[in-house]
């Protein structure tokens, strides 16, 4: 499986008044009435499904966009349903200044390309306009300028190239 | 160089003598998932398992505690297809009778002072509560440690608060301590952070003081807050202090925070989240009350329950108001029957659900409906997380009083009105 580390895409900014949103939590990415649901494949029509003035997010977005939001995205809950719903939808990739710690490494074990940009000021990416970016050199290109994202960490790198953790496992850890 | 408790413990499970930021491979002493994602895990295990799925079912658990019994089709389908994969690789299922499921592997001293826990459960970290670390996960990581028993995990950096002073308001619970830090850090101070917490307050607090402040972590946005195994834990363990993993007098912090608490006052987490912290004497205008709910992992315990029988006592819930209460667990459920709580709660007008996670996750005992306002013990009012409605956080006294007065109360408000009897 090779998995590019030059992503390319529309953006899909979470914001409400010109200010990226923070706290955006799993129950505002993927409602607990949804959990029962087991097939990644039925995730994706409930993402962003609870998160006001983005609940047409599922309906809209096309495989091949990123999103981008403010500080500690994917507080809250375990569910790997808030990782899975966007793979689901073909994302490319979630940008944010910073994310819950769970949700990380849920995206991580995933394969889903997790971009961390501390301190990227609003406004610098425009709604639906399109972004080029390196995963491993965290560099991001922009109409309107650049800015440097904080690089992959090896592991997520060697997880997201694998194409997920028990992938990685097969190559790196011998009890797997 | 000294080390820090959880240095210390990820340390001796695969760490060797590690810090911040390594990656190491961290050896799971318990393997859980819940109702909840369990059956997430277990496709996952289909798919990824091979032949030897667990690699040590002794140590291998499902805690079923969020939808029980399940009450929609998914989830019993889900339920039952856990069970089904239990049995064919002999796992223990603590099934829909036993409440929460952390709750219950700290009664059953699964996890003890020391030791590490994984499950699918986000407020896994409330073994922090114990001394011990524990970490919610997603499903594929859940899966990939039932079958190996271990998964990578970045060290995290550690920190420190001090809590200094003693409440001098016998009204104070635990429960305002963890809303006092929710409001002074909000959720981005402690992201990622491993938290210890030292002061007169802990070497004091009961099992389940610790729990309800260990529980809290999570909305922290810390790994986890640990608190120095006391007495109190020790003694339910059985265990000394050199049993114990503390941290070493001279380890390095990358931060330490100094909190006084003498001041301390009842508290209200307002919408739209956790961290939205006021005291409950600070409203000018009365807050009307629709429901209350009582329970959850922060405050379901036998503690809490007894509290909330003491202060109900000879009285009634508000005309009108709902009160819900969940107990933890089952143990904690016989307890309430044999010491007489359930009748008093009974009389006082409450309702009153088998144990497990309540109203937090699939709105086992009923969610908010649109304009409704709900005081709950639980962890999370996140917009939509509990109903259309709005939910306030508040400790059990919080709770009851403002049940039994029909607004927004604390136990102060409670003693000079009375309430109705």
């Amino acid at each position: 499986m090779t998995r590019p580390v030059r992503l390319e895409g529309r953006v899909w900014v979470l914001e409400r008044d010109g200010r990226l949103i923070d706290d955006i939590d799993t129950d505002m990415i993927y409602h607990n009435a949804h959990l029962a649901v087991t097939e990644a494949s039925q995730m994706g029509q409930y993402a962003l499904g609870n998160l006001k003035g983005f609940s047409d997010f599922a309906s809209k977005a096309s495989a091949g966009d990123l999103v981008l939001a403010g500080d500690n995205f994917g507080s809250g809950s375990s569910r790997q349903h808030a990782v899975d719903c966007f793979i689901s939808l073909g994302i490319l990739a979630i940008m944010a200044r910073s994310f819950g710690a769970i949700y990380k490494r849920n995206a991580i074990n995933s394969g889903l390309a997790l971009v961390e940009v501390p301190g990227l000021p609003d406004g610098l990416i425009e709604h639906h306009e399109t972004v080029a970016l390196d995963l491993e050199t965290g560099y991001l290109s922009v109409g309107s300028g650049e800015f440097h994202a904080r690089p992959m960490s090896s592991v997520s790198r060697d997880i997201y190239l694998a194409g997920g953790l028990f992938e990685y496992a097969r190559t790196r850890e011998p009890r797997a | 160089m000294g080390r820090t408790m959880i240095e210390k413990m990820l340390g001796s499970h695969g760490g060797g003598d590690c810090g911040p930021g390594d990656i190491i491979w961290l050896e799971v002493d318990n393997r859980t998932a819940r109702d909840f994602a369990g059956a997430n895990v277990v496709a996952n295990l289909e798919q990824y398992g091979g032949e030897k799925p667990i690699e040590d079912p002794g140590k291998t658990f499902f805690t079923f505690d969020c939808n029980v019994p399940a009450n929609t089709i998914p989830y019993a389908n889900n339920q039952h297809r856990i069970r089904m994969f239990a049995r064919k690789h002999g796992l223990r299922v603590y099934d829909v009778d036993y409440g929460i499921g952390s709750h219950v592997l700290i009664e059953e001293k699964l996890a003890g002072p020391g030791s590490t826990t994984v499950g699918t459960d986000s407020h896994l970290n409330i073994m922090g509560a114990v001394g011990a670390f524990g970490q919610g996960m997603g499903d594929l990581d859940i899966a990939f440690t039932f079958k190996t028993g271990t998964t990578w995990f970045e060290v995290p950096p550690s920190v420190r608060i001090d809590l200094t002073g003693t409440p001098s308001s016998d009204e104070v619970e635990a429960k305002d301590l963890a809303l006092l830090l929710l409001g002074r850090f909000r959720g981005h101070e402690l992201l990622g952070r491993s938290v210890e917490i030292y002061g007169d307050w802990v070497e004091r607090a009961s099992l389940e003081d610790c729990i309800t402040v260990a529980s809290q972590a999570t909305e922290m946005g810390a790994i986890i807050a640990l608190f120095p195994p006391n007495a109190s834990v020790l003694g339910h363990f059985g265990m000394s202090r050199e049993e114990a993993v503390y941290a070493d007098p001279d380890a390095s912090y990358q931060a330490t925070y100094e909190v006084g608490i003498s001041e301390l006052e009842p508290l209200v987490a307002c919408p739209p989240g956790p961290t939205n912290v006021r005291p409950v004497s600070g409203f000018t205008e009365p807050v009307p009350v629709d429901s209350v709910f009582l329970g959850s992992c922060t405050n379901g315990t036998l503690q809490d329950m007894e509290l909330a029988a003491r202060l109900l006592e000879g009285r009634k819930v508000h005309p009108g108001v709902m009160l819900r209460v969940v107990p933890a667990t089952r143990k904690v459920w016989g307890e309430m029957l044999r010491r007489g709580l359930l009748d008093i709660i009974f009389e006082a007008g409450g309702i009153l659900s088998n144990p497990g996670c309540g109203g937090c996750a699939a709105g086992q005992i009923g969610m908010t409906g649109r304009g409704e306002v709900q005081i709950s013990t639980s962890n999370r009012n996140f917009t939509g997380k509990q109903g259309d409605g709005d939910t306030y956080l508040a400790g059990v006294g919080t709770a009851v009083a403002s049940a039994v007065l029909g607004r927004l109360a604390s136990v102060h408000d409670l003693q000079a009105k009375g309430g109705r009897r």
